[in-house]
């Protein structure tokens, strides 16, 4: 997806995970998945770097599909769509 | 001659056996390195990938538990010397480098609080939450005279047979 797609798109779930460090947003993010429906999109804020690296990777492996990633003032936007 | 063959039938061949955990052997109590073993045993289990952690030798004090204990049975002076000189839970230990006397492990306890790293009885809450394994060697107890009940809430026991059993059906083994 396109940085402007993503901007549009409205997330089942927003994630804040500002502040923690490295493992906290990548369990935010598994926490925050279980009240997505299926298909639908999880959004993670994360003010740690190593989790624009870390969740596409963890989608991939546990079935989920990363869409993309925004880069906010200080933090990154990270979208990723239920797969299962 | 024929019960041998069906034992050797039941025995599921190599590529029909699931392998897909991640096994730990952590042995040592250093701070530094129990933090390591937690958060990649937590990833993991983010991951959805299936942990075991063994806790043998100086790794077991790393999941003693604080405060007084009433134990069910005395314990000899050894092992009461054992226990007096070895760190007790998870809050007690300290870094494998630049201790000072316990300074150094001060400061890097502050210094993670202020950037938000979890520390070390939260990662090993979270990985309870996440259904991590964790085995504390059997041997190591008897060694060190650690009870069940000097131990935290939620552990497994066992030997050498319940690690290689994990191990075995694990795609990654660590050594911590």
């Amino acid at each position: 997806m396109t940085e402007i797609d993503l901007k549009n798109v409205k997330a089942d779930k927003t994630v804040d995970a500002r502040g923690t460090a490295c493992p906290g947003p990548l369990l935010e993010a598994k926490r925050g998945m279980a009240a997505v429906p299926m298909a639908g999109i999880l959004e993670v804020l994360s003010s740690d770097i190593g989790t624009t690296e870390d969740l596409p990777l963890w989608a991939n492996k546990v079935g989920h599909q990363y869409l993309g990633t925004i880069e906010d003032a200080g933090y990154w936007r990270v979208f990723v769509k239920r797969g299962k | 001659m024929a019960d041998l063959a069906v034992v050797t039938e039941k025995k599921p061949r190599e590529d029909e056996r699931k392998i897909e955990g991640l096994s730990m052997v952590v042995f040592s109590s250093d701070l530094d390195k129990a933090l390591a073993a937690f958060i990649i045993a937590n990833g993991a289990a983010a991951m959805d990938i299936p942990v075991t952690m063994f806790f043998t030798f100086w790794g077991t004090n790393i999941m003693r538990r604080e405060g007084p204990i009433q134990l069910l049975e005395k314990k000899t002076f050894m092992e009461k010397m054992f226990g007096w000189m070895m760190p007790k839970g998870p809050n007690k230990l300290v870094l494998s480098k630049m201790n000072m006397g316990g300074m150094g492990t001060m400061m890097m306890k502050n210094e993670m609080a202020k950037k938000n790293v979890y520390n070390l009885p939260k990662l090993i809450q979270e990985a309870r939450d996440q259904g991590v394994r964790m085995i504390i060697c059997t041997m190591s107890m008897d060694i060190m005279g650690f009870k069940k009940e000097e131990l935290l809430p939620g552990v497994e026991f066992g030997g050498v047979g319940k690690f290689m059993a994990s191990a075995d059906d694990s795609r990654t083994t660590l050594f911590i």
